[in-house]
């Protein structure tokens, strides 16, 4: 790095924080065509934030034209790797120390870049005015502080499912992530830097400070400072965190010499802060001890104003920010268990997982105002994000580490506007996934293991799926390293991006996958399945035919349920398919549980078909080959003959070997090709194919794309169909709609069935009517 | 010792008087405590009183009846605290001289002792300013002593009971504060003396409104500072509080207790902060090596804040008008110590009168929450963090008053830390 020194009298420090190198790959990335930059400078830390494209592969397929000229391949379609630009938003916290190495560092990387602006927050924003704009060659712009901090926070709360987090020392997981609310606001922001500003957020664009306090961070690092002669406020809360406040502070039973009882107030509540300390010999405390005693104070004085404020307010959404929270599991602990003190456990205290980087993103915003990112639906890039860190030294091995100095946020823009399934009975109590492995140790641990083991093969089918390329096995590689050490990072912190889920190891892979250019690892074994698949449809469905209604609907159903025994995401699964290629869907059913199933609501499902066809049935498909084309279109059709409409939602991109909405779209038309049902339906509109939206092996209802909603809406949908272990049982097992459900998944891990009670290959088949619909015979009075 | 001055004096006395012990039934005086039958009259006896105390008539009327249910001299009332023990006596001036000779002589003794002396071993002092003299009680007249001392002397004054043979007088010690539970069978053990253990708040609701009620000669016991906001203006006027309820009543002793009080019975806690008296001084003694309150405040007055507190304007260059805050509006208390530059340049001084400006302004801020949200207008400060305080009263008027728009009235009582002992005193003479 070339050295400038000398500029600045005062920056020596920095100077010598020069001899960091950055590795580019890792740190700033994409910055060759970065714009719209923005900085939040504050008190110890900076961010950086600003807008890219990032250019990478998509697996895009592409029918033959079989009529134009003789089919050259029995293939269907054709896969093509196709360079696609995607908007992403980089966000990037370092110690301002290395601020101007940093800006060397963007200015030399910076290739074509048309910004002239850079928009600049923060109690710092004023001080390296001149050196950001000579480093960079870019105007520095303020924006008010408050405004980027609630714009920021808006824009996570809104992208980031998990955001927001309870923090509970003493239970098994700290983390305790809420559920992303469908309507953000109202919430107080109560944001404790150098003093405490309480701001109510009623909309996006409307917030006021409503009020504050001059006691915050400040107070306990200034007064800190001058009682323990200890300079730094991490060290200031090390202190804190080892110290005993009893002997400095007057507590109830030091008055009453045991409880109040008549105000209930216990004997260990302070009933005078540092009220010890008047009595007792000079010298005679611990620098540990009054840390302790101090930040108590502070807390519960924070604590009680913010209760206060949110009483009078009528407010029940009250987020802690600010660098006094910061991740400190100390000052979280005590201001937690101040709110809970104040307000008898009415109101939780909430901290935000991107709490650090709110002016970041709000600057950003204020600077993208043109491009409008907020009509668009952001999604956390995991590959790219270094997720939650716990500062607790014991804890937290890697702290020290590059990876801690520097912390990323990277977030995508998504091509579709993501909104709720307007069936879920209630959307703001819906938790998509089916165990919070955050929670729950003993499946975390098997987990985790469980896609370590798979990681060699998930290598494997990566490289195989771009055979021609030579520099995979490299970038094979450095997925396999990439995603290990985010198992690792998980393994230690599983909070790191809000609940651990099957669901988030999955996209955190898929993630992974893509950040390194293997954007379909399944993609031709899709193919040659699919293509096989179709070869078998028409006999399928002709011997569907020959049963009788009553023997035709039990062979529909086991149809998708064998068909859904082929996945290669499982890995019971996926050694058997390996081995034998020529598995069989009459196997597969041989496989199958016989009933009664593990959960079995066959016999309601099958009196229900005697009654009305349904209105429209929505239908969130798996996998590839024959679970899609043998297993669900049979299933499919004969819904329609019923009279259904069939809206079948797929993703919209790859993961595993489900599939995906391009797919979907040149199987349906072969199908019709061979299917006068089919091609009826499609004709008439009464079968429809939707992207979900979603690009994960798992389904998150309230994350859907835009125009699904509004099909399902426009269609008066009285049918949601999941098939599939990710989307039935790892997530969505216990989601709730406001309609019939049905819920259809074979077991293919051993360990799961195991847990459910069953054994590999059980079968649910869960139908569930609203308890609410009056169309429900079990409960309707007799 | 603190209170080396009653060991000397005890000596003979403690001879003389051991034999005398003659143990009265205490069922009997307890008795009379819960059968009195007049506890209408007991609970507004403050009110009758000051209008009793200028008709001699009245009184001599009502003395039989009431003689059967005044407890025997001497009258105490005390508060013990987290860190002062506050005693009220009651000197009857009106004593006959058929009286004078049956008093028992330590009786005497103390009553002299307590009368003669405005300060009692090194640390006890009598408040001579707040004496209420002419003041009829239970139909005696006499006048009402305000003493105070550290709670951490209170083994001494235990000791001077015990030497005195304070338990031979057989008089109901009254009680309040933490300190009547923590220490209770230290008075019992040390002193031979059984305490009547009484709720802190309701003695000092009852004590407020008894002395706001009787106290009409003199200066006003309740007062404010009309324009609080001009400090060249600022001066203290008396207060009338006629109609006092709703009330918010801050309690500053060591911590914090706000209380909103609808009539002598009906009140409620409505929340407190650990951030009170207890905290300026403790905080103080550590930065500044003092070791005393009045010594703090000394320090304080002579201090400046802005050199240790972050201002609006050192932030924002002035003010932050996109939230309505002032310049000078404090944004981080100690903020500036957070530089080694500045805490090496600050005084002693400075660092007392942050420390009073940051408590005190909490203290505001957290009583006008309260006041917005349970509604009322009116609040009165009292306890000892007020004591020749006027730094902090002049604060909190102004801070009620700017931030209230105006909405807010600031009111302090003469007596400030002294109504948990009145209380007292009062259950001692209407039980309720």
């Amino acid at each position: 790095m070339a050295e400038c020194g000398g500029l600045h009298s005062g920056s020596r420090r920095h100077t010598m924080d020069k001899s960091i190198t950055l590795p580019p790959d890792e740190i700033f990335r994409n910055l060759e065509n970065a714009k719209r930059f923005a900085i939040d400078i504050g008190g110890s830390l900076t961010k950086l934030a600003y807008y890219s494209t990032v250019q990478h592969k998509v697996a895009k397929v592409r029918s033959f034209d079989h009529t134009a000229k003789e089919a050259t391949s029995d293939e269907l379609y054709e896969i093509t790797m196709q360079e696609e630009v995607t908007a992403r938003l980089h966000f990037i916290k370092f110690e301002n120390a290395y601020i101007e190495t940093c800006l060397d560092f963007v200015r030399d990387h910076l290739v074509n870049t048309d910004t002239k602006v850079i928009k600049a927050t923060g109690g710092g924003a004023h001080k390296f005015k001149e050196l950001i704009e000579r480093k960079l060659g870019l105007r520095v712009d303020k924006e008010d502080e408050m405004t980027c901090l609630i714009k920021g926070c808006n824009f996570v709360l809104r992208n980031i499912p998990h955001e927001a987090f309870v923090y509970a020392k003493h239970a098994d997981s700290e983390f305790r992530f809420q559920t992303t609310q469908p309507d953000i606001f109202p919430y107080l922001l109560v944001n404790i830097g150098s003093g405490v500003s309480i701001v109510k957020v009623e909309s996006e664009d409307k917030f006021e400070r409503i009020g504050g306090s001059s006691i915050g961070g400040g107070t306990f690092w200034g007064l800190g400072a001058l009682l323990t002669k200890t300079k730094r406020f991490d060290e200031l809360l090390q202190l804190a965190s080892k110290g005993q406040h009893t002997s400095v502070d007057m507590l109830v039973k030091d008055i009453y010499g045991g409880s109040y009882g008549s105000l209930g107030l216990t004997g260990d509540l302070i009933a005078s802060s540092f009220g010890k300390s008047a009595t007792a010999d000079k010298g005679g405390f611990s620098k540990e001890d009054m840390a302790k005693s101090l930040l108590h104070m502070i807390s519960n004085d924070i604590g009680q104003l913010a209760c206060l404020y949110a009483k009078l307010h009528s407010l029940s959404r009250v987020y802690f920010g600010g660098f006094f929270i910061r991740g400190h599991p100390v000052t979280m602990h005590t201001i937690t268990y101040s709110i809970n003190f104040f307000t008898k456990g009415e109101v939780q205290a909430l901290f935000l997982r991107h709490e650090g980087y709110l002016g970041a993103i709000g600057a950003f915003l204020k600077g993208a105002e043109e491009d409008n990112p907020n009509q668009y639906s952001w999604g956390e890039n995991y590959a790219g994000s270094s997720g939650l860190m716990s500062v607790s030294p014991d804890m937290n091995p890697m702290q020290r580490a590059r990876s801690g100095t520097f912390d990323m946020l990277e977030m995508d823009r998504l091509e579709r506007k993501l909104v709720n399934l307007p069936l879920l009975q209630d959307a703001s109590s819906y938790i998509p996934d089916t165990v919070d492995l955050t929670e729950d140790a003993l499946a975390r641990e098997y987990w985790l293991y469980c896609f370590e083991e798979a990681l060699d093969g998930v290598v494997k089918r990566a490289l195989a799926s771009q055979p021609d390329i030579p520099e995979a096995a490299e970038r094979a590689e450095k997925f396999r390293q990439k995603y290990r050490h985010k198992l690792q990072t998980l393994r230690h912190q599983p909070f790191a991006y809000g609940s651990l889920t099957v669901r988030s190891l999955l996209d955190t892979r898929e993630h992974c996958l893509n950040e390194f250019n293997f954007p379909d690892p399944y993609s031709k074994i899709k193919q040659r399945e699919n293509d096989a698949a179709l070869k078998y449809y028409q006999k399928a469905v002709q011997s569907l035919e020959e049963l009788s209604w009553e023997e035709r609907q039990f062979a529909l159903v086991r149809g998708v349920l064998a068909g859904n025994v082929f996945d290669w995401g499982a890995k019971a699964v996926s050694d058997v398919l390996e081995s034998d290629p020529e598995f069989g869907f009459e196997q597969a059913k041989r496989q199958l549980e016989e009933r009664p199933w593990l959960v079995d609501s066959y016999d309601e499902w099958f009196e229900r078909l005697k009654g009305p066809p349904h209105k429209c049935a929505l239908f969130f498909v798996d996998n590839s080959g024959v679970d899609i084309i043998l297993g669900v279109m049979p299933f499919v059709r004969e819904l329609l003959s019923r009279g259904t409409e069939v809206v079948l939602a797929s993703n919209s991109s790859p993961a595993l070997n489900d599939v995906t909405n391009g797919e979907l779209q040149i199987l349906t038309e072969s199908i019709a090709a061979m299917d006068p049902v089919i091609r009826a339906a499609l004709g008439e509109d009464r079968l429809t194919l939707v992207q979900s939206g979603s690009s994960s092996p798992c389904l998150d209802l309230s994350r859907l794309d835009k125009v699904l909603a509004m099909v399902v809406r426009e269609r008066k949908t009285d049918l949601v169909i999941i098939e599939g272990m990710g989307r039935a049982i790892h997530t969505n097992y216990y989601a709730m709609l406001s309609c019939e459900s049905l819920k259809m998944a074979v077991i293919k891990n051993s360990w799961l069935a195991d847990r459910l009670g069953g054994k590999l290959f059980s079968v649910v088949f869960k139908y569930e009517v609203p308890a609410a619909g009056i169309d429900s015979p079990a409960l309707t009075p007799s | 010792m603190a209170f080396n001055g009653y060991k000397r004096e005890d000596e003979n006395i403690g001879e003389d008087e051991t034999p005398t012990k003659q143990p009265r039934s205490d069922m009997e005086m307890h008795g009379g405590f819960t059968h009195d039958p007049d506890n209408e009259a007991a609970s507004s006896a403050g009110r009758d009183t000051s209008d009793r105390r200028t008709s001699n008539a009245t009184a001599r009327h009502r003395s039989d009846s009431v003689k059967k249910t005044r407890p025997p001299f001497p009258w105490f009332g005390m508060d013990i605290g987290g860190t002062l023990v506050k005693l009220v006596y009651f000197e009857p001036k009106d004593i006959t001289a058929e009286e004078e000779q049956e008093e028992v002589e330590n009786l005497k003794s103390i009553r002299h002792y307590l009368t003669s002396n405005t300060a009692y071993g090194k640390t006890g002092i009598r408040d001579v300013h707040l004496e209420l003299q002419d003041l009829t009680l239970c139909g005696r007249t006499g006048n009402l002593h305000f003493i105070r001392f550290p709670t951490h002397d209170l083994p001494a004054f235990l000791q001077m009971g015990r030497n005195k043979h304070f338990s031979s007088l057989h008089t109901t010690l009254c009680a309040t504060g933490g300190g009547a539970y923590k220490f209770e069978s230290d008075f019992r053990t040390m002193a031979d003396l059984q305490l009547h253990k009484l709720d802190e708040l309701d003695c000092l609701v009852r004590g407020v409104l008894y002395i706001d009620s009787v106290v009409s000669s003199g200066p006003s016991e309740c007062y404010y500072f009309e324009n609080p906001t001009d400090p060249d203006r600022c001066i203290q006027r008396p207060y009338t509080l006629e109609n006092p309820y709703p009330l918010l009543l801050v309690n500053i002793g060591s911590g914090v207790s706000i209380l909103a009080v609808y009539s002598e019975t009906n009140y409620k806690r409505v929340t407190g902060t650990s951030l009170g008296g207890g905290t300026f001084l403790g905080l103080c003694c550590l930065l500044t090596g003092c070791s005393t309150f009045e010594e703090a405040l000394e320090m304080a007055s002579q201090g400046e804040s802005t050199r240790v507190d972050k201002l609006v304007r050192d932030i924002y260059g002035g003010d932050y008008e996109r939230f309505g805050l002032p310049g000078w509006a404090v944004a981080s208390s100690f903020g500036h110590m957070m530089s080694k530059e500045k805490r090496e340049s600050v005084s002693k001084e400075d660092l007392a009168r942050a420390t009073l400006v940051t408590i005190t302004n909490n203290i505001g801020s957290i009583t006008r929450m309260c006041a917005l949200n349970e509604n009322i207008e009116r609040v009165v400060f009292v306890g000892n963090f007020l004591r020749v305080n006027t730094l902090s009263m002049k604060l909190l008027a102004y801070a009620m008053d700017y931030w209230s728009k105006g909405q807010l009235k600031a009111l302090f009582l003469q007596h400030e830390g002294y109504f948990g002992a009145v209380g007292a005193l009062l259950e001692l003479l209407h039980p309720s």
